[in-house]
């Protein structure tokens, strides 16, 4: 049974169809990347799926359960993270206490603050970042940021994670470190997906790629199918 | 170095406030009369700058609705303050005052920015005409008697109402749920993301800060004898702790009292002293520590104090 | 019907000042991003200068248009270019310049309104010119009232003209638009900023010449006004000049219907449309 189901999910802005009748799917313990040019309805579909919009129309089901139009809390206490295109991160709080919130607040099942305490720890370790853990999210470097959101997010304790362009404006030994750091997500048994624009990371870390054109779904497949598939190059390079 | 700060203040903050609590109650012992109704005149605007602080600082959301609240407070005594004792009377005031602030939060609390504000500031107006209005033409009078309360008991009673403001300000803060709060202010779709609910959150917090400010009404408006919309609903009970908890620093506990102390004193003073200049005075006073105090009286003090203890690093 | 005509009229009469007023208040939030607490103040003082140049200098109203607006207009640029210009070239982000700028305006309020109770004392101002009746449609208004509607749409119709055809209109525009792009292309930004406070305060200074034509003046007039021009501004939309003309009119109609219903609960009215449209629809009639 795949983790995360759409079927028809549709979200209009004015008159104009953002997402349309696009059905996915991904399954237990997948990367799957989602690609497509800009302005093709990718960040709008992970903020149907994360609850931050609600579809127009479609359904859209985690581990089975029905989440279309949840309140994004509850999703992310479903089990559901993710992080942002443009970097959100709570500016002025130190990095601990930005992973802090996502221990305290993000699990269903409550967490006391000593267990939130070390996980917190935990993670910023794991992510590299415990030499910071102390310094104002807003004065760490970019790359720092975005690993502490990914942070962040993992202190929920998600299933699944929705990754936003993380390696948008990183240099190349970043992208490196960020290619490395979703391979060791996916070890922990937390399946991915992502929005990538970094076309040889996504093609090296995905097992599936959906591609997005226009709100609708253009393709789907391996990384190996999509690179030959003709439809996708002309999208991406006929305009 | 951080850690020796901390352990100081474990000892200091708590032996000072107990000094100073000792000392405030016994204040209508030693010094009755005009110093009492002073002091107690300040505590009032501590009550509201420390409520107003417990929402409004962490979420950066601009209330200006604690007129509001305090308004229905007094009004809560003048109507019942015959009927029922004084400690009920109070409890309704804090009640009603937090009943309308969730009532408005529900509704309105998803407006950001600057229309929460103007929003919020409409309140105290709509309520403050339709009260005049309803006194016009139903009752056919306009305000109301207050039933006379001596003045030392409305001093504790306002104490004991700010030493319970501080212990919910305290604690709200120092919980996770100030942790989420402050997280709102930063950045709120981040917050909802990491799985706060920061519709109840923002709600309850604005239900429970404005409980006190209801309370401090109801005890306030014994002193006054007589209110009508136009004094129980005076916008400027809004605008001061905005101004008060600005100029003493929101980022700390103690700037917004610090704050509001100084104001406060500094506005009975210029009342008595300057009775014609003292709002241009006051005006002038609000726009320098806006300009010039961007952390207000706490930042300029932290300044000063890493300055001195700077030189002293300097020397290790 | 005849009852009817007259309530529109009447709402029209009263339309054409709640217009300019929000059109000045638009003007400054819109561009330059100060939701300005003090703008009645402005108002008042050009009322109250009026009363003083009519009453002492036998000075004619309409005449001291060329006295109130320019005066306004250098005292708002003066205070843009000292107070708000520091705020904003030291606040963080817009959302700091807002609040902040809107705490500051909050301190002029103080300031102004002190200034003037010190010059002119707490009495109740007015004076008689042009009061005499015009028959229109069946009802009767007085002249100076009609007076008041021309001039506020001449000046509203004149500023928008000014803002949709001149090079410093598109200025201004852009500067609305993106502050910062603007600057990048070559506009003055602080110039503009400044300017659109000034124009935006020369409105509020000749609304007050045209209230006191019609209404008593005093020193704490101020604030209702203010109040006023934000459900207005609010009604057509923040910032858009255009959408507080029309919500100008359309709320001196609703005041003015409702006046003729119960006159006590004119402000009332006013308070809860403001908020049911903060509620329904926080961008306006105009807003996008």
């Amino acid at each position: 049974m795949p983790i995360l189901e759409g079927e028809g999910v549709t979200k209009h802005f004015g008159g104009l169809a953002a997402v349309s009748r696009v059905d996915f799917g991904v399954g237990q313990g997948e990367v799957v990347g989602l690609i497509g040019p800009n302005g093709a309805g990718k960040t709008t579909l992970f903020n149907l799926i994360s609850g931050a919009l609600v579809p127009k129309a479609g359904s859209i089901r985690f581990n089975g359960e029905n989440i279309t139009g949840l309140k994004p809390h509850k999703i992310c206490r479903m089990g559901v993270a993710r992080t942002f295109q443009s970097v959100k991160v709570f500016a002025n709080m130190p990095a601990f206490e930005n992973v802090l919130l996502g221990s305290l607040f993000g699990c269903s099942t409550g967490t006391s603050s000593a267990a939130a305490t070390r996980e917190a720890t935990d993670l910023l370790e794991f992510m590299g970042l415990s030499a910071v853990s102390a310094i104002p999210a807003k004065d760490l470097t970019l790359g720092n940021q975005k690993r502490l959101e990914v942070a962040r997010a993992l202190a929920t304790k998600p299933e699944l994670l929705l990754l936003d362009e993380l390696m948008a404006g990183l240099n190349h030994t970043e992208v490196a470190e960020a290619m490395e750091l979703v391979t060791r997500i996916r070890e922990q048994g937390i399946t991915v997906f992502m929005i990538e624009h970094v076309m040889k990371a996504i093609m090296s870390v995905c097992d599936r790629i959906m591609v997005l054109h226009h709100g609708e779904k253009l393709a789907e497949g391996t990384p190996e199918e999509i690179a030959a598939s003709k439809t996708v190059i002309e999208v991406y390079l006929g305009e | 170095m951080n850690t020796t700060r901390v352990d100081l203040r474990k000892v200091w903050v708590p032996g000072l406030l107990l000094i100073i609590l000792v000392l405030l109650a016994a204040l209508p012992v030693r010094r009755p009369g005009y110093t009492v109704i002073l002091v107690g005149s300040i505590l009032v605007y501590i009550v509201l700058t420390v409520s107003w602080v417990i929402f409004s600082g962490p979420t950066g959301y601009i209330s200006l609705a604690p007129a509001a609240f305090f308004g229905v407070g007094m009004y809560a005594s003048a109507v019942l303050g015959m009927a029922l004792p004084l400690p009920v009377v109070i409890c309704i005031g804090g009640l009603a005052s937090s009943c309308l602030a969730l009532a408005v939060g529900a509704l309105t609390l998803r407006l950001r920015g600057i229309y929460f504000a103007i929003f919020t500031f409409g309140l105290v107006e709509l309520i403050k005409h339709l009260l005049l209005w309803y006194e016009i033409n139903m009752t056919g009078t306009r305000g109301r008697f207050v039933v006379l309360v001596d003045n030392n008991t409305i001093y504790y009673v306002m104490l004991a109402i700010l030493v319970m403001t501080l212990l919910a300000a305290y604690l709200i803060r120092r919980s996770r749920y100030g942790l989420a709060l402050q997280s709102i202010g930063q950045d709120e779709e981040a917050a909802v993301h990491a799985g706060i609910n920061v519709t109840a959150l923002k709600i309850v917090t604005f239900g429970i800060s404005a409980v006190f400010v209801g309370a401090a009404g109801a005890i306030w408006a014994t002193q006054l004898t007589y209110i009508d919309p136009y004094i129980a609903f005076n916008p400027l009970n809004s605008f001061m702790p905005v101004l008060m908890a600005i100029f003493g620093g929101v980022g700390q506990l103690y700037g917004p009292i610090l704050g509001a102390a100084v104001l406060a004193y500094s506005r009975e003073v210029l009342i008595t002293e300057f009775p014609y200049y003292y709002m241009l005075l006051f005006g002038i006073m609000l726009v320098v520590a806006i300009l010039y105090l961007p952390h207000g009286l706490v930042g300029l003090m932290q300044k000063l104090w890493l300055r001195v203890s700077g030189g002293q690093h300097a020397n290790t | 019907m005849v009852t009817f005509l007259n309530v529109v009229i009447a709402g029209l009469l009263l339309g054409g000042l709640y217009a300019l007023i929000a059109m000045g208040l638009s003007l400054q939030y819109g561009v330059a991003r100060v939701l300005n607490i003090s703008h009645g103040e402005f108002i008042m003082l050009g009322g109250l200068t009026t009363w003083t140049l009519y009453t002492a200098f036998d000075i004619n109203p309409l005449v001291s248009l060329v006295i109130v607006g320019p005066t306004t207009f250098i005292l708002g640029f003066i205070i843009h270019r000292t107070l708000f210009k520091r705020l904003l070239s030291s606040s963080t982000s817009p959302g700091i310049f807002e609040s902040s700028s809107m705490l500051a305006s909050f301190g002029l309020l103080f300031m102004i309104q002190n200034i003037a109770s010190i010059a002119w004392g707490p009495e109740i101002r007015g004076y008689s010119y042009l009061a005499v009746p015009v028959h229109l449609a069946g009802a009767v208004f007085s002249a100076n009232r009609l007076v008041t509607l021309g001039f506020a749409t001449v000046i509203g119709l004149a500023f928008y003209l000014f803002v949709a055809r001149t090079r410093l209109g598109k200025a201004i525009r852009a500067a609305a638009q993106d502050p910062a792009t603007a600057g990048l292309m070559g506009v003055n930004i602080n110039n503009v900023l400044a300017l659109c406070f000034g124009f935006g305060a020369a409105m509020a200074g000749i609304a007050g010449m045209l209230i006191s034509m019609c209404y008593p003046v005093h020193v704490v007039m101020g604030l209702e006004y203010t109040i006023i021009a934000i459900i207005v501004v609010v009604l057509g939309g923040l910032g858009s000049i255009p959408g507080s003309f029309i919500g100008g009119f359309v709320l001196g109609i609703i005041g003015s219907v409702v006046t003729y219903i119960d006159p006590g609960l004119s402000l009332v009215a006013y308070y809860l449309i403001f908020i049911l449209l903060l509620l329904v629809r926080p961008t306006g009639i105009m807003g996008k």
